[in-house]
């Protein structure tokens, strides 16, 4: 019998994605292709949800009202709502997408860092939620391409033309860095070494897997090192780009820091679900309760840091009282006749409240079913959060939720079927890792 | 009250951890384990029960979030308010960081003045000690002794057949 100090080793597993789980992932997918349709005939047809989208058409006042309170003058339309929503929705779910699934890699690349040992079993699902990247980085290309018009206002025409009806001094003097070709050259340089080092990552672990020895450790060590330093820079940055510039007036410092503690913090809880999915389903014999409790340590501890952030941004902001700052929590705290209020408090309690009190106890973080709702809880929350950072800046007074939760289910399938098929692809235990008998002894 | 206690000194921490598992599995009662460091699985090992001392934090940090809360509430709101930036004067976005500081200055405070007293490991000039190695490099298993003399040898056996380097005897004298 196994003892405290006597355990058996782990060998390898191989995952077997059952016909039932991928009925599940297209159902998935049809469900929100439905949600979808229904929520673009109703944009449409300007009925349901689309009561407000009607409202903003038949009274241009309040679009204009919500454009001036924006600091920006509602000069421009752009496409009908549907579409406008359908793209702004798109981007948005790809940018929450995209960043959990590269915290698959930051995270891999944190725990090679500290030579940490204890994660080793949960290795290869943290290598599996990167199978996102590619398709996630070419959904961003494409979306940008096509929609930038309508996500991004410094994109519109003549912005930056002195002579012209559209010019706005305040974008203009931000065109040294947001002009087309240095934002594009920018986003494929992130999106590039994202897919570059959770491709290098992989490759170095599954020959580790092959061949065994030490020199693949040291080879992923070198290069996780090299990862950090440059996703430290590129995250934040492409918080910047992706995010923070579609509300070009407004700025903040803390950004950066913010949208990463919301990927990271979302990461976490991924990784912790699908461990507690996969051992429910009778794999990963190894990985104990204990393995659990640092998860949930993590998720606790990071909940709380995402709202440390986002209080030191909302107190100052809100401490200064500046205009042009200000407008970003106006617009968010009672702007565009309140309708985003429900949402901004709803996010902190969802990130913050319910984390803090769930996962306070050493108990919680040891009961599956509450680490489960708690996960869930993080990746629907941290989804909003992301809603509540693209949509008053784009959508202004004419957002929903029928489109953006349609695109969010299509985007959740298509997640699943590649996460699934990439931890399928190799053993689910890192057989040849250095450490695995750290993890398989790992004691909290 | 005075009570004498076998010592069990040990080298390393692996070879405590299984000498501890052996020792209780042979029925006998250890008293403590002194070591240098935590050492992992040790209180599972010693069949410790987890420690109430979370829930005393927790009161603690209420406390102390109270506290903080009334105190600017009470000074800046009713003793002597003051017009700041043109803010309400009871302000609480502004009250948070100052409730968060203090709420964890009650909570550390609280629970370490809670664990000294309840452990008896507070400082004071004579402090008693069963083997002073045991805040260097040694690991220390003590075991009470009762009034049977042929107890200590038996313990002795024992101890030293699961890895003890050496097994002392030595009165204690505890609250």
């Amino acid at each position: 019998m196994a003892t405290l100090t006597h355990q058996e080793s782990a060998t390898a597993e191989q995952l077997v994605v059952t016909d039932g789980a991928r009925k599940t992932f297209i159902t998935i997918i049809v469900a929100g292709v439905v949600v979808l349709i229904i929520g673009l005939l109703a944009a449409i047809f300007h009925i349901g949800e689309g009561e407000h989208a009607a409202a903003g058409e038949a009274a241009g006042h309040l679009s204009a009202a919500a454009g001036h309170e924006a600091g920006a003058a509602a000069h421009h339309e752009g496409s009908p709502i549907w579409l406008k929503r359908l793209l702004v929705s798109l981007w948005h779910s790809n940018v929450f997408f995209l960043g959990v699934s590269t915290i698959g890699t930051v995270f891999m690349a944190i725990n090679y860092v500290a030579y940490a040992g204890w994660s080793v079993l949960i290795k290869r699902i943290a290598e599996a939620l990167s199978a996102w990247v590619i398709p996630g980085a070419a959904i961003m290309l494409v979306v940008f391409l096509l929609g930038r018009h309508d996500i991004f206002h410094w994109t519109h025409e003549g912005i930056m033309d002195k002579g012209s009806a559209n010019y706005d001094a305040i974008i203009a003097g931000k065109s040294g860095f947001l002009n087309l070709p240095f934002y594009l050259i920018r986003t494929i340089v992130y999106l590039g070494i994202w897919a570059y080092f959770s491709w290098k990552l992989r490759q170095l672990s599954l020959a580790e897997d092959q061949l065994g020895g030490t020199v693949w450790f040291h080879k992923s060590i070198n290069a996780s090192a090299l990862f950090l330093v440059l996703y430290a820079v590129t995250s934040s940055m492409s918080a910047w780009d992706w995010v923070m510039s579609v509300d070009t007036h407004w700025f903040s410092t803390m950004f950066g820091w913010y949208v990463f503690a919301s990927w990271w913090v979302s990461g976490i809880a991924a990784i912790a679900l699908t461990a507690i999915f996969l051992k429910q389903a009778g794999y990963l014999k190894a990985l104990t309760v204990n393995h659990m409790h640092d998860l949930g340590k993590l998720m606790f501890g990071f909940s709380i840091f995402w709202t440390y952030v986002w209080f030191s941004q909302f107190m100052l902001i809100w401490y200064a009282n500046l205009p042009e700052e200000a407008v970003y929590f106006n617009q968010r705290l009672g702007g565009f006749e309140g309708r985003y209020t429900g949402m901004f408090f709803f996010n902190l309690v969802i990130n913050f409240v319910f984390p803090f009190l769930g996962l306070m106890t050493r108990d919680a973080k040891r009961q599956m079913i509450i680490m489960k709702i708690v996960c869930i809880a993080i990746l629907i929350g941290h989804w909003s959060d992301f809603y509540l950072m693209l949509m008053p800046g784009t959508m202004k007074g004419e957002n929903g939720f029928l489109i953006e939760i349609g695109v969010a289910a299509i985007f959740l399938g298509a997640f699943l079927i590649l996460f699934t098929r990439r931890l399928a692809a190799a053993s689910l235990v890192p057989v040849h890792h250095p450490f695995l008998d750290e993890s398989v002894h790992h004691t909290t | 009250m005075t009570k004498r206690y076998a010592l069990g000194i040990f080298e390393d921490e692996d070879v405590l951890l299984h000498a501890v598992e052996n020792v209780r599995a042979a029925g006998v009662k250890i008293h403590d384990v002194f070591s240098p460091y935590p050492v992992h699985g040790i209180d599972d090992a010693l069949g410790i029960e987890r420690s109430r001392l979370p829930i005393a934090a927790f009161f603690f940090g209420m406390t102390g979030l109270a506290f903080a809360l009334w105190m600017q509430i009470y000074m800046l709101g009713f003793d002597w308010p003051m017009n700041i930036g043109g803010k309400p004067h009871i302000a609480l976005p502004a009250f948070i960081p100052v409730a968060f500081e203090l709420t964890v200055f009650f909570t550390c405070h609280g629970m370490a003045l809670t664990f000294f007293t309840i452990t008896g490991l507070y400082p004071r000039p004579k402090v008693p000690v069963m083997d002073v190695r045991a805040t260097d490099d040694k690991f220390v298993m003590a075991i009470e002794l009762d009034e049977t003399s042929s107890q200590f040898s038996r313990l002795t056996q024992l101890l030293r057949d699961n890895g003890a380097s050496e097994v002392n005897q030595k009165e204690m004298t505890t609250k």
